[in-house]
């Protein structure tokens, strides 16, 4: 089972942990109320179908990534960086430059 | 050689005789035996006794399917259970022995259980022995489980290794039989890597049992040129003795491959087994059929046999399955059976087929051998006990099955049977939707894929054999295809011979009248039909409750022979069509897997990675008495002359706080962190404060998760404005760095920080005691050790014999300590020069179990007390979390559940009686133990304490500090210790903190 790992390419998914629902946003430290924390930290749906979901390549790049995976077939459709690596000048942007 | 040997044909090279054991017994086959073939030519039936009743039982097939012919092979640490002899190939020097028989196959004290027949029903055990009481279950259940069963594995360590090993390719083809072989020569046409598995230590499947010629060739000799052709294309790979056993995400397969099973020993340098890891573009399954049994009284006696199987002995291995014969058959293509036995010298008494009107094909072969058919006639039941000798059959109405005449008997000792053909849909079933009826062949065959596969063959339903070829090469070209592959136009094959298998839905048990055997369903968990009747009238109706509530199915043959005949006798019983009956599920394995192939070379200590620390050897080589903690090893302590793990620990932690110690400390996770954030960075991450920590200092950090609990403990170092060296505890140092990335990149990727895992790139080691500051000054080049220069929590860089080293003052034990990091690939040099300087001064080494003490005698926590259940407050560092920033698990820190004043608080524990406290203890009130008893708590670790000179211990104990000066009991029931105890502050040894500032 592979998983494209936007920074390494298609990799074995045992060099992977899972990482949970990708979606989650961490409550404001300074303003959130305590069911937003419990939502955070302990709430979590089951979606069917198509999941955006964290992935660590732990034996890899070490980086977070986000993959979209169906939880029915476990088919994976894709993966991108997390924010941290989404550079205002992209890779792709650099290599259109070039050519 | 016996009678049972025919004087030429087969598959079996004469030249070759090869000697074996059965039950002590010697006999002797030819090279390309099976166990099985080899001992029906020395005229042995009985192999086996079944698994519940004790009856005799022998060979029903000669194939993967066998439920009953299973045997224990080998002996000694080799010896395994529940072979099927029929995949056994014959070595010289094979050891077979029968199972569940006492004292001995002829003669089973055990068969008794036949006459408790009807008390011995689905379910019966569990009705009788556990209904009333528990207890009755548990009384009798030791004798019930001696009583039923198979063979007994070896309790010997297996002495063969395993390999694993993953393999890439473009069609993968599961079988290599006719279809199989058909789909490989078209796929591999196009220049794709073909993978061909096959689970029997010859390919060419059905091809090796056909009478007729193919291309004109004889069958076999078309197969061997077909193999012989693919063999020589460079992307084949052609696999036998590979059972493809598991269908997997992303088409992935597992499979095993028996490399040395068939010899005596491995060979040296050889596996027993391979383990490999398939990859396929796509998946040809061309997993072939099994012949279907027909449910009858009687049906298990020795000498029934399938019919295709019965060719198989004559046709392949050369042996005459029986001297006299009858066939029973639902389909025209099973009259070749009787046709190719009786040329092989089998008298064939009748034909007896439930049709009314077999078709012509069938009729002109019988015709040509000259075997009379009794047509609307079935098989009332099968008398012998452990050897066949009479066949009953009546006229019968196909329709509703009732006799509609009068009985007669055959004298028979062989009954071939054929109820159709069951397509093995095992892999199609774990990648692809729930298995579809097809009424026009009576049989389950694959539905929907969820995966990239294609069913050929007989597996599809397809059964006759030009329709196999053509089927497996139209479908191997276009898998290549798929794949973007050019395949060539396969080539037209012509076959003789060529009747197909289409059979008729009839697998129902004939009803015959008066006294009548058992008529089983599956043979190997020993259900009948008169189970799978109760079950229905129990309400155990649905297919998955019928499985569970009789066994149906779940032997390790998985019900290969008998799932299909035991739905049909539902679905009779519900007055249902099969289809709506459905079936169960397959899931992996398709066939038993060893757990050494699944274990690989990932044994002893291959289990997991071995970490070392620089100074790893130097410890092993002084007395070091190794551990392992995680994937580390580490030394308990240093042992002496004579000296017990105790008396060692002791001397060393006295050792320490009346000089100086120098242990090893390496194995503590170190994370780099670095960039113009890393000061705030920390300061979100640990719950006390790190904004204002300034270079050249450490100071010891508290994290949390974010619901609140702590997560890990260690100090951190400011090295530089920018940079810091965080320490973990061992444990944790993978789980806090990955922790760490989380953060960066999905909570705060604004945030300038980069993190780098250190840990292999630092030797470290904590030297403590009062003379430790004398041992730096004279090591330790560039760094001032006085009190002022370098205070309680310094930090310095110096030089160790021209090397770099960072010196930190920290304590762990609580004396004056210092922690030294200098490059891994210096840390044996350092610790050596560390002793040499400190010779003066007394020093010695010390291993975990005095570091422990030092740290218990001191209140310090670790791992016991760090067990993801506990608070800073818990562990009485509640203080320090700061309540002006916002750190990670800061908000539910004040959630009321981890502020509730019965929540378990750290205390010392000291022994009251000068005994040990277990770790692991419970605190009870009870001065006696008794069980149960309410557990205040439990004793997190102990030492024997030579400051103290007393048993102590740490215990979370429910409202714990509020208990200080109680008097309890430490109980550990399991080894009947009972301590006296009192709870007292966790700091035992000089709670100021005068040593370790001084």
């Amino acid at each position: 089972m592979l998983i494209p790992c936007p920074h390494c390419g298609p990799r074995d998914s045992r060099e992977f942990t899972y990482g949970g629902d990708a979606t989650l946003q961490r409550p404001d430290p300074d303003g959130a109320d305590d069911k937003a924390w419990c939502d955070y930290i302990y709430a979590r749906a089951n979606p069917m179908g198509p999941h955006e979901e964290l992935w660590h390549h732990a034996q890899g790049c070490r980086a977070w990534i986000v993959v979209t995976r169906d939880t029915l077939t476990h088919e994976i459709t894709g993966a991108r960086p997390t924010a941290r690596w989404q550079d205002p000048s992209t890779d792709s942007d650099k290599k259109e430059a070039a050519e | 050689m016996s009678s049972y040997r025919l004087p030429n044909g087969g598959l079996v090279d004469r030249s070759a005789p090869l000697s074996f054991t059965f039950d002590g017994a010697r006999y002797s086959g030819f090279e390309g035996d099976t166990l099985a073939s080899a001992l029906m030519a020395n005229g042995v039936r009985l192999v086996g006794r079944s698994f519940k009743y004790h009856r005799p039982r022998g060979m029903l097939s000669a194939g993967p399917e066998e439920p009953s012919a299973l045997v224990t092979l080998r002996t000694g640490a080799r010896r395994e259970p529940n072979t099927k002899a029929t995949m056994v190939p014959l070595y010289d020097g094979l050891v077979a022995t029968s199972q569940n028989r006492w004292p001995s196959l002829e003669f089973d004290i055990m068969a008794a259980n036949q006459l408790a027949g009807p008390l011995l029903s689905a379910g019966f055990y569990y009705k009788t022995f556990m209904g009333p009481t528990a207890k009755a279950w548990m009384a009798y259940e030791h004798f019930i489980r001696q009583a039923a069963g198979l063979g007994r594995a070896t309790h010997e360590p297996d002495p063969d290794r395993y390999d694993k090993a993953n393999v890439h390719c473009d069609v993968l083809v599961v079988g290599g039989g006719a279809a199989g072989l058909a789909a490989a020569s078209a796929a591999a046409s196009s220049g794709a890597r073909v993978i061909v598995a096959d689970e029997n230590a010859r390919l060419g499947g059905s091809l090796l049992t056909e009478a007729g010629r193919v291309n004109g060739q004889s069958a076999v000799a078309f197969a061997e040129q077909h193999i012989a052709a693919l063999a020589t294309e460079p992307g084949v790979t052609l696999m036998p003795r590979t059972a493809v056993y598991g269908y997997y995400d992303s088409n992935v397969l597992g499979a095993v491959e028996q490399i040395a099973d068939h010899l005596p020993v491995p060979p040296t340098g050889l596996p027993r087994q391979r383990h490999w890891t398939i990859t396929a573009g796509r998946v040809v399954l061309a997993t072939g059929a099994i012949e279907r049994p027909i449910v009858f009284p009687g049906n298990d006696t020795p000498g029934v046999m399938l019919a295709e199987s019965a060719r198989t002995y004559v046709i392949r291995y050369g042996v005459r399955p029986a001297a006299r014969a009858v066939l029973f058959a639902t389909h025209d293509a099973a009259y070749r059976v009787a046709r190719d036995a009786a040329r092989a010298g089998v008298e064939m008494a009748a034909i007896v087929d439930p049709r009314p009107a077999p078709g012509e094909g069938a009729k002109a072969l019988a015709d040509e051998a000259g075997i009379p058919v009794m047509a609307g006639h079935g098989v009332m039941k099968a008398l012998g006990g452990k050897a066949l000798n009479t066949v009953v059959v009546a006229p019968m109405d196909l329709g509703t099955g009732a006799v509609t005449g009068p009985e007669s008997a055959i004298a028979a000792d062989g009954l071939f049977v054929s109820g159709g053909w069951t397509p093995t849909v095992h892999l199609a079933s774990q990648a692809g939707g729930a298995p579809v009826w097809d009424g026009k062949i009576a049989a389950f065959v694959p539905g929907a894929p969820r995966q990239a596969w294609t069913d050929a063959g007989a597996c599809a339903g397809t059964f006759a054999l030009s329709a196999c070829l053509a089927d497996g090469a139209r479908l191997g070209a276009l898998s290549a295809d798929t794949l973007g592959f050019a395949a060539k136009p396969p080539p037209d094959y012509a076959v003789e011979d060529d009747l197909t298998s289409q059979s008729i839905a009839f697998v129902r048990k004939v009803k015959p009248t008066g006294r009548a055997p058992k008529a089983f369903v599956d043979l190997q968990h020993d259900v009948t039909a008169s189970d799978v009747a109760l079950a229905h009238r129990e309400g155990f109706q649905s297919v998955e409750h019928l499985k569970r509530y009789t066994t149906l199915g779940m032997a390790a043959d998985q019900g290969k022979t008998s799932n299909v005949t035991g739905l049909a006798l539902m679905a009779e019983a519900r007055r249902q069509d099969i289809s709506h009956v459905g079936t169960t599920r397959f899931r992996p394995p398709y066939t038993p897997v060893s757990l050494g192939a699944l274990a690989g070379f990932e044994t002893g200590h291959h289990f997991y990675p071995k970490r070392r620390s620089p100074m790893d050897l130097w410890h092993r080589e002084n007395g070091g008495d190794m551990t392992p903690v995680g994937l580390w090893d580490r030394p308990r302590a240093y042992l002496q002359d004579g000296e017990t793990m105790t008396e060692a620990y002791v001397r060393e932690a006295a050792a320490v706080r009346a000089g100086v110690g120098l242990v090893d400390v390496s194995t503590l996770g170190k994370i780099d962190v670095q960039g113009p954030d890393a000061a705030t960075f920390l300061d979100r991450v640990y719950a006390n404060g790190f904004a204002k920590l300034p270079v050249g200092k450490a100071r010891y950090g508290l994290m949390l998760r974010e619901d609140g609990l702590l997560f890990d403990d260690g100090t951190t170092w400011r090295l530089s404005e920018t940079q810091y060296l965080m320490t973990t505890t061992t444990a944790n140092a993978g789980p806090v760095m990955a922790h760490l990335e989380y953060h960066l990149d999905i909570v705060w990727p604004e945030m300038r920080v980069a993190l780098a895992s250190v840990t292999d790139q630092w030797a470290a080691v904590a030297i403590a005691g009062p003379q430790a500051r004398e041992v730096l000054w004279m090591a330790i080049d560039d760094i001032d050790f006085s009190n002022d220069a370098l205070p309680f929590m310094g930090v310095r860089q110096g030089t160790l014999d021209g090397e770099t080293v960072w010196v930190a003052r920290l304590s762990f034990s609580g004396e004056l300590a210092y922690e030294v990091y200098i490059g891994a690939h210096f840390g044996l040099h350092m610790w050596q020069r560390l002793l040499e300087a400190g010779q003066p001064f007394g020093i010695i080494p010390y291993g975990l179990e005095a570091l422990g003490t030092l740290r218990i005698e001191k209140g310090h926590v670790a791992g016991g007390e760090l067990d993801g259940r506990t608070t800073a407050d818990d562990l009485g560092l509640g203080r320090m979390a700061s309540t002006k920033k916002a750190y990670i698990g800061g908000h539910m820190t004040g959630r009321p559940g981890l502020a509730d004043d019965r929540r378990f608080q750290l205390v010392g524990v000291k022994a009251l009686d000068d005994q040990p406290v277990r770790a692991g203890s419970h605190i009870v009130v009870e001065a006696e133990l008794t069980e149960p008893a309410e557990s205040l708590g439990h004793v997190t670790a102990y030492t024997y304490s030579p400051a103290v000179n007393a048993h102590i211990g740490l215990a979370l104990v429910e409202n714990g500090r509020a208990r200080i000066g109680e008097r309890h009991f430490a109980t550990y029931p399991l080894k009947g210790h009972h301590v006296p105890v009192e709870l007292v502050d966790p700091c035992f040894f000089d709670p100021d903190g005068e040593r370790m500032h001084g």
